[in-house]
């Protein structure tokens, strides 16, 4: 007879087998994705710093730097593997991080969701066989994301020993984040809050390692040991090699595992552990109109991301402070005059390329809101608006209409948390939550432009506009991030709208290039719903 | 003027044709029950109705506009319930009624009280815990509530009770008796029966049969069995007698069972008098035999298949 635990697991291999299957496009591109960040850890760097003196004097200035620390982490090294695993592996770690909650979630609580754990459950499938095939499709790319990277360091030139510790740390970092998704998959009963809740835990990973490498002077530094991304960075690949660092995340792991398995018992199939409240049985006046059905549907991730990049703002506004605290008490700059001016011009830098990330991240929000209509669609629920008396131009307006306020929503709130940020702890939040928060909006219409990539493909080939509007995406990203340290041209490097943005604050305020990015978005948007007004309304 | 009026309607997704050149016809103040296997293009015809598609080719008129042209402007005059209903899954059942209600201009509140009450619906409930029989319910009850003159109906009742089956049939008898006209596609033959006036059976995105339910019967047989004083040997002949089983009985009789097209009845009848009746039991034909018959067999076999 076989014992209980088989039982329940029963049916493991062959769920694995067919999620792999279903993932046979998904999981190959996050892999690709995380391979490329390694690629460019290994090559791209070269090209940048070559010289042993370039390098030391990198080291030297992030250890000065509290936004570099922020932002990348601390250097432990001037070899090019330190500046490589310092460049890139905590933000691979993110990336797989993704990866693991993106496809767990997928494969148990997407699943549950949508009624198929039911369909499969009813057949010879143990109770908690969803759950580990889920986990053991987030390993199988783990593990490939660990052997294609550490290949790719060796063949790169970096040494053999760092290369695999760099993949290890990398990989088991991204599995802590499985297994945090599993648990959340256990708590809410719905895919998107799920999602919602181990993506916010990431966010909360990200400011705690920040916060902990930054501040190392104030005695903030045990917060990086609280986060698996800091775990990943504590392995120190090509300088120290800690091995048993690497004891965290698999501790972690196994320990989340355990917890997401005790509470799958807790509860029942197709219910999360948070129950639902009873709603109100009749509508509210806001509910009289199909901007208000999109505003109701919009706002509660809406509140989540704005409540995201104003804590985000506070973040890089309070780190801004010790910036121009840490230059001043440094040497070398003996002038208060030029001190001053040196000050402000490094913050002003580091501010610009923080306000510059958010306008990045909220074209993020944006290209969601949009393809919200999409959803709408292909999930049936646009049907019995239209068939009302609604024209498919307001039907679709009322979601673009939150998609292009929420985005400025959310850029107000960032500048607004890094005017506080900042402003309060150097005493001058009156003048700069103001310019912060102008610095924030002007990204408002590079973000904007992105999703119009995703608005025209809902409207002339709704089956591309997802992969559309991230393809629009991540091209700006790949510029933003590596476009500078690849030296592409200027051509190249024109196509993502957010190099048009003027560099702010600090910059010059120029209104044209906002001119015409907005303008983009209103024509390329119009041509969008042109096609949505004389095509088929459907599922396909 | 129909109510709609459809008549050689095309309609292709790629290379899969749907709707090859359908007819259909609903006049004003009628229950039109709308008939056909699935994926026969019930649902694309719906669509095409209500302006989410367009139409190949052909011609479909609705409440004298065009379903494409002038979709807002008519939808304000009629109400639908999808076949598979989705909802907004954070939003309550009684939210998304109101809702619907207000799109439409208005909703008679003592009506959705009363509805809500008749299908035993909780309005207070999130729609994601909902199941597929009350996820219908919500559209029937903003459908029913609605001041439209015309409802299209696309399998309403397929997710329901029987007791809200029967909820469902009082209420569609109320609203012909208040002069809605409704097109209801259906698959449950006892409903169609019951409520509908005349019925159009669609195969193959095209129209097989359409008239009222009488003149449908005549095209199907009414099946006979007999306990004869003697063999009706002309019976064997007879045009129009189809599945003919004949036993010899006690007493140089015998016993007969057999199909009988309905114009061959009178000719049939008279040979089993001819042979002397003892006992006859005769069944009228039902829907679900049409139903059968056209569903069964090729469109253009289905006048001889056995």
């Amino acid at each position: 007879m076989r014992s209980g635990r088989t039982v329940t697991l029963s049916g493991t291999r062959e769920l694995t087998t067919f999620a792999l299957r279903r993932d046979r496009i998904m999981l190959p591109a996050w892999i690709y994705l995380l391979v490329i960040v390694a690629v460019s850890g290994g090559y791209g760097l070269k090209e940048v710093y070559k010289t042993q003196h370039g390098r030391a004097s990198l080291a030297a200035s992030v250890y000065h730097d509290k936004a570099l620390s922020f932002l990348y982490g601390q250097l432990h090294g001037s070899s090019l593997g330190a500046i490589a695993a310092w460049r890139y592996l905590m933000y691979g770690t993110l990336a797989a991080g993704l990866m693991s909650i993106f496809l767990v979630i997928r494969h148990t609580r997407a699943d549950e969701e949508a009624g198929r754990l039911e369909l499969v459950g009813s057949t010879a499938v143990g109770r908690h066989a969803p759950l580990a095939s889920a986990m053991l499709v987030a390993l199988t790319g783990s593990l490939a994301v660990f052997v294609l990277t550490s290949a790719v360091l060796v063949v790169s030139g970096l040494p053999a020993v760092g290369s695999v510790a760099y993949a290890l740390a990398e990989a088991a970092g991204g599995l802590v984040f499985a297994a945090l998704a599993a648990i959340a998959a256990q708590i809410s009963g719905t895919a998107r809050g799920a999602r919602g809740l181990a993506i916010t835990a990431l966010a909360v990973c990200f400011l705690f390692r920040g916060v902990g490498d930054s501040g190392g002077g104030h005695g903030l530094s045990w917060l990086t040991w609280l986060s698996p991304l800091g775990w990943a960075e504590q392995v120190r690949p090509f300088t120290a090699n800690r091995w048993w660092v690497l004891a965290l995340p698999a501790a972690a792991i196994a320990a989340g595992t355990v917890v997401a398995t005790g509470l799958a018992a807790y509860r029942d199939q197709g219910a999360g552990l948070l129950q639902p409240r009873p709603g109100r049985p009749v509508a509210g006046r806001l509910l009289s109109s199909p901007e208000g059905l999109a505003w109701r549907l919009q706002r509660g991730s809406l509140a989540g991301w704005a409540a995201g990049f104003l804590a985000g703002g506070l973040a890089i506004g309070v780190v801004a402070v010790g910036l121009g605290q840490l230059l001043g008490s440094s040497a070398g700059v003996d002038k208060a005059i030029d001190r001053i001016a040196e000050q402000s011009a490094l913050t002003s830098a580091y501010l610009a390329a923080c306000t510059s990330l958010m306008g990045f991240v909220a074209a993020a929000y944006a290209i969601t809101a949009v393809l919200r209509l999409r959803a709408e669609e292909t999930d049936g629920t646009g049907e019995p608006i239209l068939a009302e008396p609604v024209g498919r131009l307001r039907w679709a307006g009322s979601h673009l209409l939150i998609a292009a306020l929420g985005t400025g929503i959310m850029l107000a709130a960032g500048g607004l948390g890094i005017g506080l940020g900042y402003g309060i702890g150097s005493s001058t939040a009156g003048t700069q939550v103001p310019r912060l928060i102008e610095a924030a909006l002007a990204q408002w219409p590079a973000a904007l432009a992105v999703a119009a990539v995703a608005a025209l493909f809902v409207g002339l080939l709704p089956q591309w506009s997802i992969p559309a509007g991230w393809t629009a995406f991540a091209v700006c990203g790949f510029i933003g991030v590596f476009g500078p340290a690849f030296r592409l041209a200027q051509g190249v490097l024109d196509i993502s709208p957010f190099t048009h943005v003027p560099k702010l604050p600090g910059g010059t305020f120029t209104a044209v290039p906002l001119l015409w990015l907005s303008a983009f978005f209103l024509i390329v948007t119009a041509v969008g719903m042109a096609g949505l007004r004389s095509r088929d309304i459907g599922t396909g | 003027m129909n109510v709609i009026e459809v008549s050689g309607l095309r309609k292709s997704f790629g290379k899969t044709v749907a709707l090859d050149g359908l007819d259909l016809s609903v006049e004003p103040g009628e229950v039109h029950g709308f008939l056909g296997p699935n994926g026969a293009g019930k649902t694309t015809t719906i669509r095409v109705l209500l302006g989410l598609l367009r139409s190949d080719g052909g011609t479909a008129q609705l409440l004298g506009g065009d379903p494409w042209r002038q979709a807002v402007a008519l939808h304000r005059r009629l109400a639908y319930v999808p076949g598979d209903v989705t909802l907004w899954p954070t939003l309550t059942g009684g939210e998304v009624i109101d809702l619907l209600g207000r799109l439409h201009g208005g909703l008679d509140q003592a009506r959705r009280a009363q509805l809500l009450d008749r299908f035993e619906l909780d309005p207070a409930k999130r729609t994601r815990t909902y199941s597929k029989g009350n996820r219908q319910k919500v559209a029937l009850v903003a459908a029913l509530a609605s001041n439209a003159e015309l409802l299209i109906l696309d399998e309403p009742t397929s997710g329901l009770d029987p007791l809200m089956e029967a909820v469902f049939r009082e209420c569609a008898d109320e609203e012909r008796a208040s002069g809605r006209t409704i097109l209801l596609s259906s698959h449950i033959l006892s409903e169609v029966e019951a409520l509908c006036d005349r019925v159009t059976i669609i195969r193959a995105g095209r129209t097989v049969e359409t008239g009222s339910l009488t003149q449908l019967r005549h095209l199907t047989r009414t099946s006979i069995a007999a306990e004869l004083a003697a063999p009706a040997d002309g019976l064997v002949q007879l045009r129009g007698v189809h599945d003919l089983v004949a036993d010899p009985a006690a007493g140089g009789g015998s016993r007969v069972r057999c199909e009988v097209d309905s114009d061959a009845l009178e000719d049939a009848l008279r040979l089993l008098v001819a042979a002397g009746v003892r006992t006859l039991t005769s069944q009228p034909p039902t829907l679900e035999e049409l139903f059968l018959r056209h569903y069964a067999a090729e469109p253009d076999a289905a006048g001889v298949a056995p």
